[in-house]
């Protein structure tokens, strides 16, 4: 089962399922950070759609890794994150900073199998 | 056959500041993307900034948060963007530019956007070490390293520009001198009466001014020292910043043999076409009618000009308003229309409180219905209300001295009222060009519903942001029109506002955010209505927040601040500021333990900075286990009670501060509420405490205890004003226990106690009846709740260090133990700072 509805090309990018965790490792409802060799990844878990999203732990704004810790939530349906530094949303459909400023996030598919969560990531 | 495939036509655009920019923007929103191929080339270093807003460099907004379009969008929209790059030549002939790289480009149309730079008057001296412009954040940077070497700085020139330039010498901690050729400060926009208040205020603020000096030379070895005047007088100073003006980038234009004026500047026609026909001339470098004008919003109308021309449209450039409206140091400022209307057309009504620092003058036309002009110093609150009647030529009120006194309380509401008044065509923002109906057509069409939205599709407010309330205005009036409730609801989550949701959650016992947006709201939920929820919960419920971590704002998420480099800060509760020496061997055990950054904070305790996420449950534990307990300095919840050491050693002190403040504080520790909480106790009148500066203060009397409340030491400061005196302590902590329960029930999310006090009707007198004489009969809730959350407070940090579950939530990554090995530091005095 795949929760995260990917468009098809994020899809067809992804070389490589990185086993990030096990599912009841993330909370519900907010983020969590994982690493991956020298990246740092944030997963978040919208459980009442029971859906996953994955982007870079990097705030482009102040270069902190910080996302991971910020509330989740939606704006007009979008799934978003709001960096806990200041407030900056983006959108982990798109990456999109939805406050229309410049800084945009690198997001990643994810997919449940057999109780853990993967990542799909590029060499 | 030949194809007719048309070729895009080729525009190069010289000059990368704020108008060359808005030319590009424009260009690409109505173009098609096949149409053109533009090219653009700026000599600065970095793409267009915010030059209006320059000064705010030097009060930590960084040369990135100026910029207007990063180079990645020259690049989405296909503008090839040369930095660094210099033109050197035009050829008007041939069609070509060539730049100081050799690299040579033809056009179909040429943009000059040069802009101008400092005008540098010829003063003796004016070349040494220590003398700046004002013009470019290079010049700032330059600035801000000499600075340090500096005590005095002297801005020469008194306009705008020079007092943006005084700011920013004020910002560098300098002492500030303005010196002003002229007999008036900003003297194309005040008369000699403004000029006087503007004055006097910046005086107040520690600038010295002098007017009528004329600045003959300037003396020192390789750096500046000492200024002389033309009346005989010297001023010694170590820094120098000119702003006298302005000077057009029209060399180009003259070596391609283009016309320029007299006194220098690109001579345009109406639609912006230099003498030759091909190349126009936008912005400052631009001279039309005679005039250059120095500010974006022309620039910005000049843009557009060009734009529709080159699109087929026909539109011509007629001058412009040079009304402006600017806060200077913190001091109001505006003149608009013909601001000095002369006595022959016009009478003039005057307002002046010298007290308080406000100058306001209008100018009406001879038959009195008209406005034309008009002055405002120290309070420009209704310069757009004053700027559309001049504009739309709105027909004055019988009594037309009330438009500068009517402002008297109830402004906003009036001003609302005002605007829907305003014809569709009236202009609202003066840089973008939106007219009312644009903006209330965005709104009733469904496109939007907030004021970012409308900031989004009709870029209003997004120039000098000036019109922003009346945006704000505008929308409310519009959607009111359109039946619909103009309520303060949560965000797009939630219809209630934060006291609708509040009983909400009260009357039907909701203990969760996820059941609270099932039954009463929709979607997820977002970074608004979740922390403000989370507060709900906390002071209706009192649990421990952790059972809803998610929910939780980041700081309480993880019960300590965050701070820059993704790290924590962790202050112990230090109630009344009274520690024991033990207690404090600990602090500094436990902070040299984990190499912990240590300051004594404003609120008289010790914060240890630069703890990682997952050591924050270690550090606690000893500070527990040392009888420490959380100081909530993470919470929008109480601080501190900050106390001064009363009747226990001060041979002024009346009772015990220190003791009252730790009961005051261990009462109300832990509490949750709209906004974090402060509170003081002093002594005696003399006020160690500085207790009037807090959400509640309390100072010893002969008799008892005076309560003072709603004061703010915020970004708006604010005294807290006097609600009862010569209480005996019982009284005086009921007193306390129902207005800050009263707060938290009826503020909205993130107004501190002043805002609070400030938007309720009736004020202090009405708070008075609440409190004192029960008048809503709620008195007896309210002691019960408050009671309510004195007995079920518990330390939350000795909750999660106590359970084992709790403690897993605290590390960085959830596949590994290790720390963030982004985080690092650099020693400083002696400590270590996080490195960024």
């Amino acid at each position: 089962m795949i929760q995260t509805p990917p468009s098809a090309d994020r899809l067809a990018d992804v070389s490589f399922w990185f086993k990030a965790a096990e599912v009841s490792a993330f909370p519900e409802n907010g983020g969590a950070c994982v690493k991956y060799q020298d990246q740092q990844i944030a997963v978040y878990h919208f459980a009442k759609r029971n859906e996953w999203y994955a982007s870079q732990n990097l705030c482009p704004h102040k270069q902190q890794m910080i996302l991971s810790r910020g509330l989740i939530g939606d704006q007009c349906g979008e799934p978003k994150v709001a960096c806990p530094f200041h407030k900056k949303t983006f959108s982990l459909l798109t990456g999109e900073n939805l406050n229309g400023e410049c800084y945009h996030i690198e997001t990643y598919p994810v997919k449940i199998e057999d109780g853990y969560v993967y990542i799909g990531l590029r060499d | 056959m030949s194809s007719l495939v048309a070729q895009p036509q080729r525009i190069v655009v010289i000059g990368n500041g704020m108008v060359g920019y808005k030319f590009c923007e424009k260009l690409v929103a109505k173009a098609q993307p096949s149409a053109f191929q533009i090219i653009v080339f700026g000599e600065e270093p970095r793409p267009a900034y915010d030059r209006v807003h320059l000064s705010a460099y030097f009060s930590g907004t960084t040369a990135e948060e100026l910029t207007m379009a990063p180079v990645e969008w020259y690049a989405q929209n296909n503008i090839n963007l040369h930095l660094g790059e210099l033109v050197t030549s035009v050829n008007a002939a041939t069609r070509t530019i060539t730049t100081h790289k050799g690299e040579s480009i033809s056009y179909d149309k040429l943009i000059l956007a040069t802009g101008s730079s400092a005008f540098v008057p010829p003063i003796n001296g004016v070349e040494k070490e220590g003398v700046f412009v004002y013009r470019t954040i290079e010049d700032l940077d330059a600035m801000l390293e000499y600075a340090p070497k500096a005590k005095t700085a002297a801005v020469i020139g008194g306009g705008l520009l020079g007092l943006e330039a005084a700011k920013a010498a004020v910002d560098m901690g300098l002492t500030t001198h303005v010196i002003e050729f002229a007999s008036r400060l900003m003297p194309r926009q005040l008369d000699e009466a403004g000029s006087e208040m503007l004055k006097r205020k910046l005086e107040s603020l520690g600038i010295s001014i002098h007017l009528n000096k004329s600045t003959t030379a300037i003396l020192g070895g390789p750096g500046v020292e000492k200024m002389l005047f033309a009346d005989g007088s010297e001023l010694d100073v170590d820094m120098i910043i000119v702003s006298a003006g302005i000077k057009p980038r029209d060399e180009l234009a003259i070596k391609a043999g283009l016309a320029v004026g007299p006194r220098g500047g690109i001579m345009v026609n109406d639609a912006l076409q230099t003498s030759d026909a091909n190349i126009y001339a936008i912005g400052e470098s631009a001279l039309h009618g005679g005039m250059i004008y120095g500010l974006v919003a022309p620039g910005y109308d000049m843009a557009d000009t060009v734009v529709t021309n080159l699109l087929g449209g026909e539109k011509t450039f007629k001058g412009f308003d040079m009304s402006t409206k600017l806060k200077l140091i913190g001091v109001d400022v505006a003149s608009f229309g013909d601001a000095f209307a002369s006595p022959a057309t016009s009478r003039s009504i005057v307002f002046e409180d010298k007290a308080k620092g406000i100058y306001k003058r209008i100018n009406i036309s001879e038959d009195g219905k008209h406005l034309v002009g008009g002055i405002l110093v120290g309070d420009a609150g209704n310069y757009n209300m004053l700027l559309q009647t001049v504009q739309n030529k709105i027909i004055l009120p019988q009594d037309p001295e009330d438009l500068i006194l009517g402002s008297r309380g109830g402004a906003s509401e009036s001003a609302g009222a005002g605007v829907m008044s305003l014809p569709d065509e009236a202009l609202i923002c003066s840089c973008e060009n939106v007219s009312k109906g644009d903006i209330c057509s965005s709104v009733k069409d469904g496109t939007c519903t907030d004021v970012a939205g409308i900031k989004k599709c009709t870029k209003a407010g997004t120039g000098c942001g000036g019109c922003i309330p009346m945006v704000n205005d505008l929308l409310n009036a519009t959607l009111k029109q359109m039946g619909k409730e103009v309520k303060k609801v949560l965000c797009e989550h939630f219809d209630y506002s934060r006291q609708e949701l509040l009983d909400l959650v009260k009357v039907n016992n909701i203990r969760s955010f996820d059941e609270l947006l099932h039954s009463h709201g929709r979607g997820d939920g977002c970074e608004i209505c979740k922390p403000a929820v989370a507060s709900i919960m906390a002071s209706t419920w009192n649990e421990l927040i952790l059972k809803q971590a998610t929910i939780q704002d980041t700081n309480d998420r993880y019960l300590a601040n965050i701070q820059k480099g993704g790290t924590y800060s962790v202050v112990p509760r230090i109630a009344g500021g009274e520690i024991t020496p033990e207690k404090l061997i600990v602090i500094g055990q436990v902070a040299a333990k984990y190499g912990l950054y240590t300051k004594i904070t404003g609120g008289q305790r010790i914060d240890m900075f630069g703890a990682r996420v997952d050591q924050l449950p270690d550090i606690w534990e000893e500070l527990i286990n040392a009888g420490f307990e959380s100081g909530h300095a993470y919470g929008k919840s109480l601080r501190t009670v900050k106390s001064c050491v009363g009747s226990t050693w001060c041979r002024y002190g009346l009772h015990d501060s220190v003791g009252f403040a730790i009961q005051v504080e261990e009462r109300y520790r832990g509490l949750r509420s709209p906004h974090k909480l402060k509170g003081g106790v002093s002594g005696c009148v003399r006020e160690c405490a500085e207790a009037q500066s807090k959400d509640f203060g309390i100072i010893a009397t002969e008799k008892g205890w005076n309560l003072y409340i709603c004061g703010n030491g915020g970004a708006k400061p604010q005294h807290a004003q006097l609600f009862a005196t010569d209480l005996d302590s019982e009284t005086c902590i009921k007193y306390l226990d129902r207005f800050l329960m009263f707060y938290i029930k009826t503020a909205e999310p993130l107004n501190r106690t002043a805002t609070w006090l400030n938007k309720m009707e009736g004020g202090m007198e009405y708070l008075r009846q609440v409190i004192v004489e029960d008048s809503l009969g709620i008195c007896a809730d309210l002691d019960r709740e408050m009671q309510f959350m004195v007995d079920t407070y518990a330390c939350e940090w000795k909750e999660v260090v106590n359970n084992p579950e709790l403690r897993q939530r605290f590390q960085h990554f959830i596949n590994t133990p290790e720390p963030d090995p982004s985080i690092r530091f650099k020693p400083e005095r002696g400590q270590k700072v996080p490195v960024v």
